[in-house]
């Protein structure tokens, strides 16, 4: 076998990185961390949030320096100062946020930083040719003159593969690459990983999705507390057993939930017209009925005006045409203190945006809203003495781990800080919530207590809005999924018969097909 | 090596806390600099400063009368700082706050002094509040910056000053002798701050000011819209979420804020002046801003920090006159003071993200 790649590049046969060790203050992300990567594998990293992927990942794209250890490529140690070192010793790293330009085409882009075969005169034509060649190579399908804006997610996400197949990468470190996409989208993308792991390539898959490191990767290394708790071939490996593997003790894939009492209405949403940041209507005619005593999910791909919905529904945003009915009071227009006075809990999607102010203590953040009722205050005066009693109370029953209640909510994990969140709109008992990604970059542990929540809160009769981008979260709660594309509700299927494909195609703007 | 982590983080707060101190030690030096090139020994020049603020009674006691007003407008800027707007516009406010208790009290002279004194600085109060709430209200309604609006409102406070001393406020005595200075009548006695020791300017206005501090210290930090206030500052989006009207809480900031520097104004006139003249603020306005950020945007510790920027002004006037180094000197250090205090908030920021990321 040639040891160069298609796009002419020397293939790196073995990359291994030994006894990595890196601090943090307070934290060791990295605990002696042996890893390796050959040519022609996927090898899937697999851990929670805050496991220590992203950081030893980062060490081998020269973002961070090991405290201790050693990278060997090819069984010559190297030291990358910076990306720089790391992308001319043929490594590349596809981030969850994509670093391109908007206002630029595919071809400028990939072109962008590099210098030019013309010295000062742009060489775009031979940028272009070799574009195409990698597209029919690594079967990628972009056209090289469309504008990134004008690009779909996954296709920016091809966008930015091309890049660092063009910088010549070797090694590819894909962070997280499937949370943007739709399942079809995923698909595409093993496609195109599966073709390059064939030519040569050597690729590091990161995901805390177990069903995605089965089907794509051939050895799985799973993390926990910055430690390597096993690497195992794929082929064999359980879901059950890479789940305990992850967490530290077995863990609930499959939630029991209570038979399905569906009660009034009391969240409907009426042909809602909102516009989106950028001046267009971002939702153009929803309508939406929750029952209390039920979970009505909103699956779709981020950006197709999901959070403009939550907005709107939370008095956030201005509402364009149209009406929102909360416990029967039209809120349309009204004020988010008179929502929140009317039932309505909302988890925000930004938590430290939105959520949370993050320089207040834990107790400070739990009176956000009720601090100037009883019993958190007289009106005028705070009575820190039920404020105390009532933080200390939440923060047990809702397994907040923090050191104090008066420590600062920027000291704790995200996690913990969705905890907090979760036990202060929870506690207020509501009659309809809107839980808006309730469990993105929260570790499993907490995902899971979060999902049982909000299933005894449906049990409770509260009307539950779930929005989420994760498909198997939506699945997995649901009992109705109604799937939202561009702005519209593309269609209502039943939570318990939906399948992923007919869910994909709906993702993709691909109507319901009429029941024959 | 937790140990060593720890006594790392420990001495990387430290340091972070002390260097808003820092500021005025270098300041100093590079006001020092500055004398030795005006070719004055630094140290003389220094020594007849502090010598002349702290170094006897009538000294002391003028930079705590100096430190009474620093004092009170850098309450009203630690509640609008607290309620995340920028008040520039003390020095507006101020002005407006001295006339409206002047033209007040000498309208009202009858009144007993039990009544008068109260409301002469109430009505200063109010009417500072008024000048601040301009501003407070056109951000709410229209998103106008208040930080250019503040400033230009100084303007025209300044403007409205000169016409009425020079006007329908003038002491008639003026225009009899024909001397024409622009400053009013007297105030009536009875609106007169009384004196708390004999031979000094030392006036009833510095106690009321730490009063003040204490009352604005349990209003935010006890009180549901001092949280309000506070809430609004540190993150408006979650403000807002949780149902507070953001825009309302920011003109209140603003309009608590313009309360106090009025306030100022009256006291001014009431304790030390006992009329409204020209150039009564002498930039308290401003340098109320620095007593603020120096005390950390905390009511309590604006206090400490008051008394020593009012040294600085008194020692400042003592300095010229025995060494013919500019007063004006002190304003440049205090201005190098805010430039420190921010930077080194700024720095400490990016040190302790750096940390948070990098290690």
């Amino acid at each position: 076998m040639s040891d160069l790649l298609p796009t002419g590049h020397k293939k790196i046969e073995e990359m291994r990185m030994e006894g990595i060790v890196k601090r943090f203050p307070g934290v060791l992300a990295n605990d002696h961390v042996n890893f390796d990567v050959k040519a022609g594998e996927i090898h899937a990293l697999l851990g929670e949030n805050g496991a220590g992927k992203s950081t030893l990942v980062r060490q081998l794209y020269g973002l961070y320096r090991p405290d201790e250890g050693k990278i060997f490529i090819n069984g010559e140690e190297v030291v990358f100062h910076s990306p720089k070192d790391s992308i001319a010793a043929g490594v590349g790293m596809i981030h969850q946020h994509f670093m391109l330009v908007p206002d630029l085409t595919v071809v400028e882009n990939v072109a962008l930083g590099l210098p030019s075969s013309r010295g000062v005169i742009l060489d775009l034509d031979r940028v272009r040719k070799r574009i195409e060649l990698l597209c029919q190579q690594y079967n990628l399908k972009v056209d090289p003159y469309a504008y990134i804006w004008q690009l779909s997610v996954g296709e920016q996400q091809r966008v930015e593969i091309l890049k660092a197949l063009y910088r010549g990468a070797a090694l590819l470190v894909l962070d997280e690459p499937t949370a943007v996409l739709t399942p079809q989208e995923v698909d595409d993308l093993f496609i195109t990983l599966r073709r390059m792991a064939d030519e040569g390539h050597a690729l590091i898959f990161i995901s805390h999705k177990l069903h995605e490191v089965l089907a794509i990767s051939q050895r799985v290394t799973v993390l926990r507390d910055g430690r390597v708790v096993g690497t195992r071939p794929t082929a064999g490996a359980t879901k059950t057993e890479l789940a305990q593997m992850m967490v530290g003790r077995p863990v609930i894939l499959q939630y029991e939930k209570s038979p399905l009492k569906m009660g009034d209405i009391l969240l409907k949403v009426e042909n809602l017209v909102v516009r989106g940041d950028r001046g267009t209507d971002a939702l153009k005619g929803v309508s939406l009925e929750v029952h209390s005593g039920e979970i009505l999910g909103l699956a779709g791909v981020s950006g197709n005006g999901q959070r403009e919905l939550a907005e709107a529904l939370a008095g956030l945003r201005p509402v364009k045409s149209g009406r929102i009915i909360l416990n029967g009071v039209d809120v349309t227009h009204a004020s988010p203190s008179v929502r929140i006075a009317t039932g309505q809990s909302y988890i925000p999607e930004e938590r430290m945006k939105d959520g949370a102010i993050k320089d207040f203590s834990v107790a400070d953040n739990f009176i956000l809203e009720d601090h100037a009722k009883p019993p958190f205050s007289s009106r005028t005066f705070l009575n820190f003495r039920s404020i105390r009693q009532v933080s200390e109370r939440l923060v047990q029953e809702f397994n907040v781990k923090t050191p104090t209640i008066d420590t600062p909510i920027k000291n704790l994990s995200g996690g913990n800080i969705q905890k907090m969140i979760l036990a202060r709109e929870l506690s207020r008992k509501p009659k309809v919530l809107i839980a808006s990604q309730p469990t993105r970059g929260v570790d499993i542990g907490a995902s899971e207590y979060i999902h049982q929540r909000l299933l005894e809160q449906r049990q409770a009769g509260t009307a539950t809005l779930l929005i989420s981008e994760d498909l198997d979260e939506i699945r997995a709660l649901s009992d109705r999924i109604a799937v939202i594309y561009e702005g519209e509700i593309v269609g209502i299927v039943d939570g318990k018969t939906a399948t992923t494909e007919e869910l994909g195609l709906m993702m993709a703007g691909i109507r319901e097909k009429p029941k024959a | 090596m937790p140990a060593k982590t720890e006594y790392t983080r420990l001495l990387n707060r430290t340091i972070e806390a002390l260097l808003p101190l820092l500021a005025v030690p270098v300041a100093l030096l590079i006001g020092a600099g500055m004398i030795y090139a005006l070719g004055v020994n630094p140290f003389q020049a220094y020594g007849t400063l502090f010598q002349g603020a702290f170094g006897n009674v009538s000294g002391f006691t003028q930079s705590l009368v100096k430190a009474t007003p620093l004092l009170l407008v850098g309450l009203g800027v630690t509640i609008a700082f607290r309620g995340g707007v920028i008040n520039i516009g003390g020095e507006g406010q101020l002005i407006v706050g001295a006339l409206a208790a002047t033209a007040f009290s000498i309208g009202f002279s009858d009144l007993p002094r039990i009544i008068l004194l109260p409301l002469t600085l109430l009505i200063a109060a109010l009417s500072g509040a008024v000048w601040g709430g301009v501003p407070g209200v056109l951000k709410a309604r229209l998103g106008v910056n208040e930080i250019l609006s503040t400033v230009m409102m100084n303007a025209i406070a300044l403007q409205l000053s000169n016409y009425l001393l020079r006007g329908p406020m003038i002491d008639p005595a003026e225009i009899e002798r024909g001397t024409q200075i622009a400053q009013s009548d007297l105030l009536p006695q009875a609106a007169w701050l009384s004196r708390l020791m004999p031979r000094t300017l030392l006036h009833g206005g510095a106690i009321l000011a730490v009063i003040m501090a204490v009352l604005v210290y349990i209003f935010l930090w006890r009180t549901t819209i001092g949280y309000r206030i506070r809430a609004v500052g540190l993150n408006p989006d979650a403000a807002r979420y949780a149902g507070i009207p953001v825009q309302f809480y920011q003109a209140l900031s603003l309009i608590l804020g313009g309360a106090f520097a009025g306030l100022a104004g009256g006291v001014e006139v009431s304790g030390v002046h006992h009329r409204m003249i020209e150039g009564l603020s002498g930039g308290y306005g401003f340098s109320g801003i620095v007593a603020a950020l120096f005390g950390k945007l905390h009511p309590l510790g604006a206090i400490p920090a008051s008394v020593l920027f009012g040294g600085l002004l008194v020692g400042a006037d003592r300095m010229q006159r025995a060494t013919q180094v500019p007063s004006a000197l002190i304003t440049v250090i205090l201005g190098l003071v805010v430039l420190f205090v921010v930077s080194s908030e700024i720095w400490a920021r990016r040190r302790a993200r750096r940390r948070e990321t990098r290690g």
